[in-house]
């Protein structure tokens, strides 16, 4: 079963606070708030604030302050001066590399990868952490993003009310949705699911009420009691705050009866059911709180863009949501987040690799420009495929065993 | 089995069927019984994608996503065969089969075959990742655009009982359909491989003890779907041109082996033709009275959901769905 990051049920630490904690140990509560301190201040440009023209000493500089927070926390959290390196050096190399902030180019790949990142997780916890499999998550994350625009542009909700509020929409259509997958599981799940897609497209293109149709609608842009956050370098924040809220909700959904009972239904469901757990209650639970978390990303993702158009939100789509929580690894909440990066990543690799091969003269450029859109996608098929064969426990997996390298180094166990 | 309350859902559901059906042509014969019967003949095309679906199900237990793009595959090879390299019909037709075997076989024994033993996700997304992998493949070497086949009958139109043109393609397709299905009937009750498969789907460890080498069954039952489905992808070439269009048969399937019944070889030829007379009454409706524009291709997910919920193991399905 390629769920052997997530802790199966019935395993126990050996006291209850062991059971309730949300992060498994004070390290790794470290490296989370120390990840999310670097990412706020990398936007910043402190380098270039603090360093009024001269690069290094701005580097230096930056570093430091980076570093004195760090310190702050490793007295708070009682960690060891390696775990603040660890995070403080890639940090300054960030630093050094975004001297003047993040560039437009980075800012947008991280704001689509919170986008993204917050749904991929919501499908994991209905594939990962339930067992159910859904093939139509793309059509929430676009219900999310067609309900924001549609409760600011036609009601006058502000923009950071209409988010949660998509969600709220979102989470009814899923669990309507999700009536038919309490009944039927598996295999035929996944063709019902997969028609709902079908659907729910269809239903997009047709109500031009709430979704303009063909045309599509545009999404207003984010402002905050008048104080606009809608540029790039400002909605990162948003999308900052909400991937953090997201995800501690979800590590801490994991800690509780509902969370251990969708893993229980996961690893065994007629057990489950014997001791007690509502197969069908929490079967459309999952649904529903996985079709909140695509209309949170899907609303985020919308009003980043600023326009909400149908095509966007196609079965593909709903594949590439179903690839980045395999490529991070089902049953993983920090996996989610990984194999979104991979999974966005991808295609900008695949461009680079095509620019060299054309700069090397390996291959006729041209040709290879018109094929690049093709190359992404296949590498996308490809990557799907090659980490189901050779990485079925995904890229959370692989960090595990990295960190347990470095952690026995020079031993192997 | 006798008549039960469970029933009465699926009764109304085939009651209001055959009520739309025969209004149709109440409403308007010609047009009736011109989308029914190119519903049916695309129907018969659904049957026996949906049969090789079926096959491949029951054989290993893996549900192909990937189906529509055997047809892609194949229907791409035949054309490159036929007008870059200008081999006449039967040879290019003959070699396409040949390819389209060795791709099945070692599609299976590269991808699949690690793949025994994983959880349904797994083997589900394996075969999305194919056909994604192979959709975009096939847009690369072979463009984005339909490209007809160079023609293959001398008269493209046949007229039926003297008033109803038909286009012979479709006349080809029909009896290339029933020739396959005949064929599989044979195939399943008198060949030894065929019955050896049987054994396989129906209890994996009996039948390998009884000799039979489920490695090479897996193998025969992906060769033999992507072969048959290269025909059906060609047929659908040959009536509308090649394009990137034929990989949703690989989902028009899914209906059809819903309706039919997942585990079940007849289920699937009904299932299909259910589904394509379903379509041609889509259209029909669609374009008399609705003017949705698109009914016919989201007609057929409606009722593969009514079907989930009522029926979820189709008129000839093996009723072991846990309900829960």
């Amino acid at each position: 079963m390629a769920t052997a990051m997530a802790r199966p049920c019935g395993e126990f630490e050996t006291n209850y606070r062991g059971d309730q904690r949300v992060f498994p140990s004070r390290g790794s509560a470290f490296w989370v708030v120390g990840s999310i301190v670097i990412l706020a201040l990398l936007p910043l440009g402190l380098p270039a604030l603090l360093g009024a023209g001269n690069v290094a000493l701005g580097v230096i500089a930056s570093s430091a302050v980076m570093i004195a927070a760090l310190y702050v926390l490793k007295i708070y959290f009682g960690v060891t001066m390696g775990n603040v390196l660890a995070i403080a050096i890639p940090g300054a190399a960030l630093f050094a590399m975004q001297p003047d902030g993040l560039t437009p180019y980075w800012t947008d790949q991280l704001i689509l990868i919170g986008c993204y990142g917050v749904a991929a997780l919501g499908l994991n916890i209905l594939v990962g952490f339930t067992g159910q499999i859904s093939l139509g998550h793309a059509a929430f994350f676009g219900f999310g993003a067609f309900a924001s625009a549609y409760l600011s542009n036609n009601h006058g909700i502000p923009v950071v009310l209409s988010i949660p509020l998509a969600g709220a929409m979102t989470t009814l259509v899923g669990m309507i949705v999700g009536i038919p997958a309490a009944r039927i599981k598996g295999l035929y799940l996944a063709i019902a699911t997969l028609a709902s897609q079908f659907i729910l497209f269809d239903f997009f293109n047709r109500a031009e009420w709430f979704t303009g149709g063909s045309a599509g609608s545009l999404a207003e842009s984010f402002t905050l009691f008048g104080w606009y956050l809608g540029s790039a370098d400002r909605y990162i924040y948003v999308v900052l705050f909400w991937v953090v809220v997201m995800y501690l909700l979800a590590t801490n959904l994991m800690r509780s009866r509902d969370g251990r009972a969708l893993v229980a239904l996961r690893d065994h469901y007629l057990s489950a059911e014997i001791m007690g757990i509502n197969l069908t209650k929490y079967r459309v639970l999952s649904f529903g709180i996985s079709s909140f978390y695509a209309g949170i990303g899907g609303a985020l993702y919308g009003h980043y863009l600023g326009y909400v158009s149908v095509e966007s939100f196609d079965i593909l789509l709903s594949i590439q949501f179903l690839g980045m929580i395999i490529i991070g690894g089902l049953g993983s909440i920090a996996g989610s987040l990984m194999g979104t990066g991979f999974m966005l990543m991808l295609p900008e690799a695949m461009e680079t690799v095509v620019s060299v091969a054309g700069s090397m003269g390996l291959a006729d450029t041209t040709a290879l420009i018109t094929a690049l859109a093709f190359l992404k996608e296949m590498a996308i098929g490809l990557a799907i495929v090659l980490f189901l064969i050779f990485e079925p426990d995904g890229l959370a997996h692989r960090w595990q065993l990295i960190k347990a390298y470095w952690k026995l180094y020079p031993f192997s166990y | 089995m006798s008549f039960t309350a469970r029933d009465i859902p699926f009764t109304i559901l085939c009651v209001a069927m055959l009520g739309a059906l025969v209004w149709m042509f109440f409403l308007n014969p010609l047009l009736a019984a011109q989308l029914s019967i190119n519903g049916l003949v695309i129907g018969a095309l659904y049957g026996v994608v949906a049969m090789c679906f079926v096959l491949i199900y029951k054989a290993s237990q893996i549900v192909n996503f990937a189906q529509g793009e055997f047809l892609l595959v194949g229907a791409w090879v035949c054309w490159f065969l036929l007008t870059d390299l200008q081999l006449p019909f039967f040879w290019g037709f003959l070699f396409t089969l040949v390819f389209m075997t060795l791709f099945g076989i070692a599609l299976q024994v590269i991808v699949l075959r690690p793949m025994i033993g994983e959880p349904i996700i797994s083997v589900i997304m394996v075969t999305i990742g194919l056909s994604i992998f192979f959709q975009a493949l096939m847009k690369w070497m072979f463009g984005v655009f339909v490209q007809p086949f160079p023609p293959i009958f001398e008269t493209s139109t046949v007229n039926l009982f003297g008033i109803m043109p038909v286009q012979t393609a479709y006349l080809f397709s029909l009896v290339l359909s029933l020739v396959v299905m005949l064929g599989f009937a044979w195939f399943f009750k008198f060949s030894r491989m065929g019955l050896a498969m049987r054994a396989t789907a129906f209890d994996q460890q009996v039948a390998q003890s009884l000799g039979i080498s489920i490695k090479v069954v897996f193998a025969i039952s992906w060769a033999i779907a992507a072969v048959v489905s290269a025909l059906a992808g060609v047929t659908v070439g040959i009536v509308n041109g090649v394009s990137s269009e034929l990989s949703f048969y690989g989902i028009k399937v899914f209906p059809a082996v819903i309706v039919g019944g997942l585990d079940s070889i007849v289920g699937s030829i009904i299932g299909g033709l259910i589904i394509g007379l379903l379509e041609g009454m889509a259209q029909f409706y669609d374009s008399e009275i609705l003017n949705f524009g698109n009914l016919i291709t989201v007609a057929p997910f409606y009722v593969l959901v009514i079907i989930l919920m009522i029926k979820p193991y189709g008129l000839f399905g093996t009723r072991d769905i846990e309900r829960v």
